[in-house]
């Protein structure tokens, strides 16, 4: 296992060093000069001079790319223009909120795409139909659409939950609870309820259809036949037998799209104002901040290779069969 | 009817998902016919009605200029199915083409093309195309130019399985025997194994960059005001949230509709044509 996830990480090397070639050059072959672009139209050209300089920007393109390489390597990802603060920092305090939204939209989403799957595939007829319908309009709704049906639900019919923000930080809000003061943890699940649930559901809708179609092949394999012929309980043979073989193909499926759960996550958070990464990139888009946009898009990235390797790792627990010798 | 078609016509997603494919391109081609209004003129004198709710005059009601949302969100189906389409049309050529030529070359090319289309598959979709917008400017040019970036790896992928599949096939090894050229291997004997999941991933495509648009627009970083687009429409409506939720409902359906229709008729070309499904 070690051996395993060591050779994994070393192969992880060149897909990273590729996500950090594409994200400079994306930023540094268009045209126009970033330091013109970002003071903007009046600026002295001693001014954008000046900026270039401090960027590095006078430089030729190589120098400047392996400058670049070096320093992401080193975990250095340069300063923000307009935070005037190392990009690491920035990243740092945004990463917990953006996490905390990811897993409890994960879990709403395993929960109930799986469900729904499973009883789809177990029930064909009209629960079927329905499941598949719902999933269908699940798969098809812009994320941040869901996001704005549910404010006008959940925020502005029935006033239950607030419309944008974070209640702050959940860890040290569950730690109050212990201390007998429930009203942090509570303040910030209210906060995180609406995010969650537009971006879980939103992903529910896609585990849900890839459930159902790799439970249905499962089911119509022989080991069921052979279990529903030895007369095992039924709901025992798709919960153990079937469930359970259906678990590899899905748990690549959900790997490979994480990465829609993250670029929605960077909609989501927009839509309810949710101080994460995928808010901070959208602002350092809009503010032309250059090493703040490869921060950010780099550590996305980062994080989605990252899982992909959590997920690999994940097969072991779920077929037994799988060894990483 | 030949029986592929037949078994299409039976087929009640795929026919359903060809409908609404059918409608919305003819509203996108016929648009601007079927506008009431100037969808993107601000008339001072209907200022007044800004926001009016839809009814017999306004059938989906104006936006927050009082311009007429019905002729928005028509024209709006145009800019947003342009885009779509022209992104994954350019996409699908860019990605075929290196597909095909990793598929059927393999070696160093075949390494080299994949090994990017991994390190493209790194990256959020939504997030690539908005730094890609982000660098290149918001221009309608520019927003096609980054939604075809995006799915150039699937396409590529689609077509380097099908390539691989049929190389190393009897018919392609006696093509190749009787000194059939490259060129006239590929036309004949790739291209066509190779046509259905590319017209499958291209539904499906078509649905995703709808979404990426959408999206993109949202965000402020896609098609830019004046013109409308469905996604700048629902972001515009975000604000009267409470006053006009019809702006942000129409815009919404709008897509949702659409993608739907992608989506089905995506998955019913795939259940058609798969040879799995009896026929």
């Amino acid at each position: 296992m070690t051996v395993f996830v060591v050779r994994r990480l070393l192969a992880l090397v060149p897909v990273l060093l590729g996500v950090s070639t594409v994200v400079f050059f994306i930023l540094h072959l268009t045209p126009g000069d970033p330091a013109q672009m970002m003071l903007g139209d009046y600026a002295t050209r001693e001014a954008v001079e000046q900026l270039r300089k401090e960027m590095g920007l006078d430089r030729p393109l190589y120098v400047q790319y392996g400058i670049f390489v070096a320093d992401v390597a080193r975990g250095d990802l340069g300063r923000s223009i307009t935070q005037r603060q190392p990009v690491r920092v920035l990243i740092g305090q945004r990463l917990v909120a953006t996490a905390e939204l990811a897993l409890a939209a994960m879990f709403i989403a395993l929960l109930v795409g799986i469900t729904l799957g499973v009883l789809a595939a177990v029930n064909r007829g009209w629960l079927d139909y329905l499941i598949t319908t719902v999933s269908l309009l699940g798969v098809s709704a812009p994320v941040f659409y869901l996001g704005l049906l549910l404010i006008m639900l959940f925020s502005v019919q029935l006033e239950a939950f607030p419309v944008s923000g974070r209640g702050g930080p959940l860890l040290p809000a569950i730690g109050a609870l212990f201390t007998g003061d429930p009203q942090p943890l509570l303040t910030a699940l209210r906060h995180l309820f609406l995010p969650a649930l537009t971006l879980g559901l939103s992903f529910s809708a896609l585990i849900a259809r890839m459930t159902r179609a790799t439970m249905l092949e499962v089911l119509g394999q022989d080991f069921i036949r052979t279990a529903r012929a030895k007369g095992l309980n039924a709901r025992l043979t798709v919960l153990k037998h079937a469930l359970r073989n259906a678990g590899i193909p899905l748990l690549t499926i959900v790997g490979l799209q994480l990465s829609g759960l993250l670029g929605g996550s960077v909609l989501t958070e927009t839509v309810f104002a949710w101080p994460g990464l995928g808010r901070l990139a959208v602002d350092a888009i809009f503010a032309r901040d250059f090493p703040l946009v490869q921060g950010t898009v780099l550590t996305v990235a980062l994080i989605f290779v990252l899982m992909n390797l959590l997920v690999d790792a994940l097969y072991g627990l779920v077929d037994p069969r799988v060894s990483y010798a | 009817m030949p029986p592929v078609l037949r078994r299409f016509m039976r087929n009640p997603r795929a026919v359903v998902g060809l409908a609404i494919c059918l409608g919305v391109s003819l509203v996108a081609v016929f648009a601007p016919h079927l506008t009431r209004e100037d969808p993107e003129y601000i008339d001072f004198g209907k200022l007044s009605q800004r926001l009016e709710r839809p009814g017999v005059s306004t059938p989906l009601g104006r936006d927050n200029f009082g311009r007429d949302l019905y002729s928005r969100i028509v024209m709006g189906t145009r800019v947003s199915l342009g885009v779509g389409v022209s992104a994954v049309l350019l996409g699908m050529f860019v990605g075929t083409l290196l597909g095909l030529l990793a598929g059927f070359y393999g070696g160093w090319i075949d390494e080299v093309i994949m090994r990017t289309t991994d390190v493209l598959y790194a990256f959020p979709a939504i997030l690539l195309a908005l730094a890609l917008v982000a660098a290149l400017g918001p221009s309608l040019t520019n927003l096609v130019l980054a939604i075809s970036f995006v799915s150039v790896p699937g396409f590529a992928r689609v077509m380097r399985g099908s390539t691989v599949a049929v190389r190393s096939s009897e018919m392609v090894e006696a093509a190749r025997a009787t000194g059939v050229g490259p060129l006239r291997i590929v036309v004949r004997y790739v291209l066509p194994n190779a046509l259905t999941p590319t017209i499958v991933f291209a539904a499906i495509s078509l649905a995703s960059a709808l979404l990426t648009e959408a999206g993109l627009s949202f965000l402020g970083l896609g098609v830019q005001p004046p013109t409308p687009s469905w996604g700048g429409i629902l972001a515009e409506g975000r604000e009267f949230l409470r006053t006009a939720p019809f702006m942000t409902n129409f815009a919404g359906l709008a897509i949702l509709v659409t993608v739907v229709g992608f989506n089905l008729l995506g998955d019913g070309i795939r259940d058609v044509l798969d040879p799995r499904n009896g026929g």
